[in-house]
């Protein structure tokens, strides 16, 4: 695989850093390929914009963030606003339609809506909405085994909630996989 | 500090978590880490067993997990009042004969440059990690070089120290422990220039055996069998560097941070005592600047434009020059500093030949630029600075520099 960027953004408290720590775990322990997390975000503790960068390759990688997205994962209308542009031409957006009210002004990419609150909800706390964008993530992207993710979740989110991240993931993949 | 019960200080924890604490360093492997405890765990293999600090973004998650570890290894955690005390008490620390490190950022490391200076004068080893942040003042909270001038120059007086700058988690870990190394062989206080970036990022880490990272202590009288009535507490042995011993050695410990005879005596002051004391901490690091400081080129034969780069820059800096090459630019060289302090002139006059341009990112308004122009005053036609204020430069930006001054 060369270089393959993917880019999280949302609010402060979505799970949005919790993604993109599972993906690089997972691609780098356990899929054995090379993989960088960068994340940004303000001063405020909660409620402020946060981002998450996942940088995947087979070769070393130099620069650590993103400079050309094949996929955004939007989970604000802030995210899309602000980093829509260095998607790249063909890349993937996914977005949550409930918080991702506008639409996409660029015809030359994917665009994929996934209830991913919603979801979350049904498996009982809008806490494993990450989960579910995971889901959605990985089934659309195929860019690491599904096994080594949910390896790297079990290892990541808290023993007590483990069994509701593993659905909500599965949810996310079952939801576009139909 | 063994053989005392640590359990009290360690925080609450599940059975399920309790099991999971590794009661040492990490074991050799290959692991998924953080940049900031990657620092930690580079220090706990170094040895490190006192942290003393102050919280303050982005270096607070460095101090968050030496609270955790530490009290697992036997080791000390103290959060103190503020920056002063922490590097205060390493001071400490460190004549207990314990090895002691803190983290700060910008305005922290303003408040610990008294304690370095008095560390620099009393050969006192120790290790300061500051993950920078933009400044002046309070600045921003994103990620910053803006700190290296200071690292080596913001103390009061004379004397000199090491400061290393490490690019990825990888390195938070190496350059940590070389960074304790250091500190133990040289007696003095030694820099770990950190950013934002590199101590925010999470990437893979091997730890390799204790077999195959060598680690440095002290050399304390004893170990050369000094007598106790021939001690001399500031003469300089083999590189010009004092023996060290802890209190309740048997050996007099005299800590002083006035000018001093080789004796420790403060009185009878002579300016060519002065002199003698001063040069000697100050040759013991810059006469050894060959053997201390390291840098790495590539693509440096033939080489007739060059970037220059430290710290986390180099990740941006080694991408745009890959970049450029693979487009033609086979002209392009690729220089990299991984210790700013002493800095390694003589090692870049070595690597690099006559020069037409070259190239400087960093995250400050072109601060490193000023030694390197030093180093190859008759070397090059054309210095290029190429700043980035609050965040890492993109790749793009060093390949647009480029190619506006050398053409597409």
């Amino acid at each position: 695989m060369k270089r393959y960027e993917i880019r999280i953004a949302g609010f402060g408290g979505q799970g949005v850093v919790t993604i993109g720590k599972i993906v690089g775990l997972a691609a780098a322990l356990y899929d054995k390929k090379n993989a960088v997390q960068t994340q940004s975000y303000g001063p405020e503790s909660r409620g402020g914009a946060c981002k998450a960068e996942v940088v995947l390759s087979d070769g070393e990688i130099h620069y650590p963030k993103v400079r050309s997205a094949d996929v955004l994962l939007a989970l604000s209308q802030t995210a899309q606003d602000v980093y829509l542009k260095d998607l790249r031409p063909g890349g993937l957006l996914i977005i949550d339609p409930l918080t991702v009210v506008k639409e996409a002004p660029r015809s030359d990419i994917r665009v994929v809506k996934v209830p991913t609150a919603e979801i979350a909800l049904r498996v009982g706390n809008k806490k494993f909405q990450n989960m579910v964008a995971l889901g959605v993530l990985y089934q659309l992207t195929k860019v690491i085994s599904r096994e080594s993710l949910e390896k790297a979740i079990e290892e990541t989110v808290p023993p007590k909630t483990l069994s509701q991240n593993i659905e909500a993931f599965q949810k996310g993949i079952e939801y576009v996989r139909e | 500090m063994s053989g005392n019960d640590h359990s009290a200080f360690e925080p609450l924890l599940t059975e399920e978590e309790a099991k999971k604490v590794v009661r040492g360093a990490l074991p050799p492997g290959d692991y998924y880490l953080f940049g900031s405890d990657a620092c930690v765990e580079g220090a706990i293999f170094a040895g490190c067993r006192y942290y003393a600090g102050y919280p303050i973004t982005p270096a607070s998650e460095v101090m968050e997990k030496a609270a955790e570890r530490l009290p697992q290894v036997g080791g000390r955690f103290i959060q103190m009042e503020d920056e002063i005390a922490s590097a205060c008490s390493l001071i400490g620390a460190s004549w207990a004969g314990v090895k002691a490190m803190t983290a700060t950022s910008g305005p922290g490391f303003s408040l610990m440059m008294e304690a370095v200076s008095y560390a620099i004068m009393s050969e006192t080893p120790l290790v300061i990690v500051n993950v920078q942040r933009p400044g002046p003042g309070q600045g921003y909270i994103t990620s910053s070089q803006e700190d290296v001038m200071q690292a080596k120059w913001g103390h009061h007086g004379g004397g000199s120290l090491i400061a290393l700058a490490p690019s990825s988690v990888q390195e938070m870990f190496d350059f940590t422990v070389e960074a304790f190394n250091y500190a133990e062989k040289w007696r003095v206080p030694v820099i770990l220039l950190a950013d934002e970036t590199v101590a925010h990022m999470r990437e893979r880490l091997t730890v390799r055996s204790k077999e195959e990272i060598k680690i440095i202590d002290r050399v304390r009288p004893q170990d050369l069998a000094i007598p106790y009535e021939k001690y001399l507490p500031y003469e300089g042995y083999e590189g010009d560097v004092p023996l060290m011993p802890a209190w309740g050695d048997g050996y007099r410990v005299n800590v002083v941070g006035l000018v001093h005879h080789p004796d420790g005596n403060v009185t009878k002051y002579s300016p060519e005592m002065h002199l003698a004391c001063v040069e000697r901490i100050f040759r013991k690091i810059e006469n050894h600047a060959d053997e201390i400081a390291q840098v790495e080129g590539s693509f440096l034969e033939g080489c007739r434009n060059l970037v220059v780069a430290y710290g986390t820059t180099v990740r941006s800096a080694s991408e745009a020059v890959e970049e450029l090459r693979a487009k033609g630019r086979t002209d392009l060289g690729f220089l990299r500093l991984k210790t700013l302090w002493p800095f390694p002139e003589n090692k870049i006059r070595s690597l690099v030949g006559q020069l037409k341009n070259v190239f400087f990112p960093e995250m400050n308004l072109g601060f490193m630029l000023h030694p390197l122009k030093e180093a190859l005053r008759d070397r090059v036609q054309q210095f290029i600075p190429v700043p980035c204020l609050g965040q890492l430069h993109a790749p793009d930006q060093i390949i647009g520099k480029i190619e506006e001054v050398l053409g597409k």
